[in-house]
């Protein structure tokens, strides 16, 4: 026992158990007290407790366990004074010895609280909103404020999202579990949605607040990663690799001064190579399961982006028939025009065009503002100058964002008289 | 937590669709979760243009036509349940027949505190 730790050592050991354990910790106070509210608070007393006594009594063999016991011992105290002062009924004895019974310490279990909570704060019968706000709260350790700026909502609003979540989790009772095999694919389906939200939410903005949403974004991968590491479903990889492989670009997407830089305009050379080598390698994993699904092909794509020189040397031919695996799985109108886009460097601006023309003939997209800039963007390739004015005012008509207006200002501009 | 908790399942139609379910396999539906225990009551109701809405206020109890609020989709009937937790729940909700048709709320049960 390193009973002779100097203080500061402690406390430096206490933050550090903290970051790296805190939400194992609280998971598994979760399950044992079957409230999210009181877990908290057990986490919270376990912790102040850590502070008092490591230093005196050294730091214990397993940090964790103990913080777990200390929690749940607390937790009981604080019930039994409750109960004392009249505050709780009979139930409250019942539940104190429900939490002194349970089999805590089985290893198995403390690493299925993890997934437990995960599936807990993403359940469908929440609000998408909710989800995602109790998931970064819950699971990553968020503080309110660092999510409501993140998402550009007021910290009370996003405060009582998170408070009404609990309180359904509590009274509707919606179970601590990892959901049975059956119900797996869905309720997974519910978590990647989740953790892909919240990694578009940091990637898709870059004005303002550039570096809090940044942290967004790879908050959504840590959160993957942890997905993987607990249940390395095919999806779950696929989506892991999704993000891996669009945040490699993330240097190269905007200019010194801020300016978007399209795919096929970007310095490769400033991709983040080991994103792009990790992702690869989790795409082929997910691919070789034949038990992949959206994320997996879309995660596919951005590999073929990844591993080509420029954008003329792309293995357009590739990517076109990873779209059209695509489709079969949804066939959404978004996607067809991403096929679009592909087939033009495959087979021609005309070829591209004529399909593009057709979906948005067909009244699908007509206010989606990448399709008139896509559009656009095939005119002037072709030529037509006048078309692709048109479609590019259209785009900047639709867009709310500050540096795709700029964008397409300077696309305009370069149009020409 | 090993005890079961009460949901109401609320069951909501437009009224056009009220007989797009036979009778006879919303009764074999209640029948069989009688048979599993989990049922507690269940009814199907008249339209709701037969509905009247009671209020008290100040004293004075007022009567009025209809329901509290128009919507497309009304109250066409319950089904009052017993389950362990809310997962359970939706998997017995799913089960009742007039899901396919229109939707069903699932309302986790009060216990007063008289």
């Amino acid at each position: 026992m390193p009973v002779t730790d100097p203080l500061n050592n402690v406390h430096e050991t206490v933050s550090a158990v903290y970051l790296s354990d805190s939400r194992r910790v609280l998971a598994t106070l979760i399950r044992l007290l079957g409230d999210f509210d009181a877990a908290e608070e057990a986490l919270h007393e376990a912790f102040r407790a850590a502070l008092e006594q490591w230093p005196r009594e050294g730091v214990p063999k397993s940090p964790r366990a103990w913080l777990v016991s200390t929690g749940r011992f607390k937790a009981i105290d604080a019930m039994r004074r409750r109960a004392r002062f009249g505050a709780l009924e009979e139930a409250g004895d019942a539940d104190i010895a429900v939490i002194d019974t349970a089999a805590w310490a089985d290893e198995e279990s403390v690493e299925d609280d993890r997934l437990r909570l995960i599936f807990t704060c993403c359940h469908p019968a929440l609000a998408p909103d909710a989800q995602i706000a109790l998931t970064l709260r819950e699971v990553c350790g968020l503080t309110t404020e660092e999510i409501a700026r993140a998402f550009l909502t007021p910290a009370p609003t996003l405060a009582q999202r998170i408070v009404r979540a609990k309180g359904k989790i509590r009274d509707a009772r919606i179970p601590y579990e990892v959901p049975a095999r059956s119900d797996l694919p869905e309720r997974l389906d519910a978590v990647l949605r989740v953790i892909y939200l919240v990694f578009n939410e940091g990637y898709a903005a870059s004005s303002g607040a550039t570096l809090t949403r940044h942290d967004v974004s790879a908050e959504a991968i840590r959160l993957g990663r942890l997905l993987v590491d607990l249940l390395p479903e095919p999806e779950a990889k696929g989506l892991l690799a999704l993000m891996l492989l669009h945040d490699s670009r993330r240097a190269a997407r905007t200019s010194a001064s801020g300016e978007l830089i399209l795919l096929e305009e970007q310095d490769r050379a400033l991709w983040n190579r080991d994103q792009i080598g990790e992702g690869i390698r989790l795409v082929e994993q997910a691919l070789s399961s034949r038990r992949f699904g959206l994320y997996t092909i879309q995660a596919a794509i951005a590999a073929v982006h990844a591993e080509a020189p420029s954008a003329d040397a792309t293995d357009w031919a590739e990517i076109v028939g990873l779209y059209d695996a695509l489709l079969g799985f949804d066939a959404s109108p978004v996607i067809e025009l991403n096929r679009a886009v592909a087939l033009a460097m495959r087979d021609g601006p005309a070829a591209g065009l004529a399909i593009i023309d057709r979906i948005l003939a067909r009244g699908d997209l007509a206010d989606y503002r990448l399709a008139h800039a896509a559009r656009a963007e095939l005119c002037r390739r072709l030529g037509r100058t006048a078309d692709a004015r048109g479609s590019f005012e259209r785009a900047l008509a639709l867009t709310r964002q500050e540096p795709e207006r700029r964008f397409l200002e300077r696309r305009i501009a370069g149009l020409g008289g | 937590m090993g005890t079961s908790m009460k949901y109401l399942c609320l069951v909501y139609m437009e009224p056009q669709k009220l007989h797009a379910v036979p009778d006879s396999e919303c009764a074999a539906c209640g029948a069989g979760m009688r048979s599993r225990g989990v049922l507690i009551a269940a009814e199907a109701l008249q339209p709701v243009d037969t509905a009247t809405t009671v209020r008290v206020r100040n004293g004075r109890v007022s009567v009025t036509d209809g329901p509290f609020a128009e919507t497309k989709e009304q109250l066409a009937g319950f089904y009052l349940i017993e389950a362990k937790d809310l997962n359970e729940a939706i998997q017995t909700a799913a089960k009742i027949p007039p899901a396919r048709e229109g939707s069903v709320e699932v309302r986790p049960v009060r216990e007063l505190n008289p």
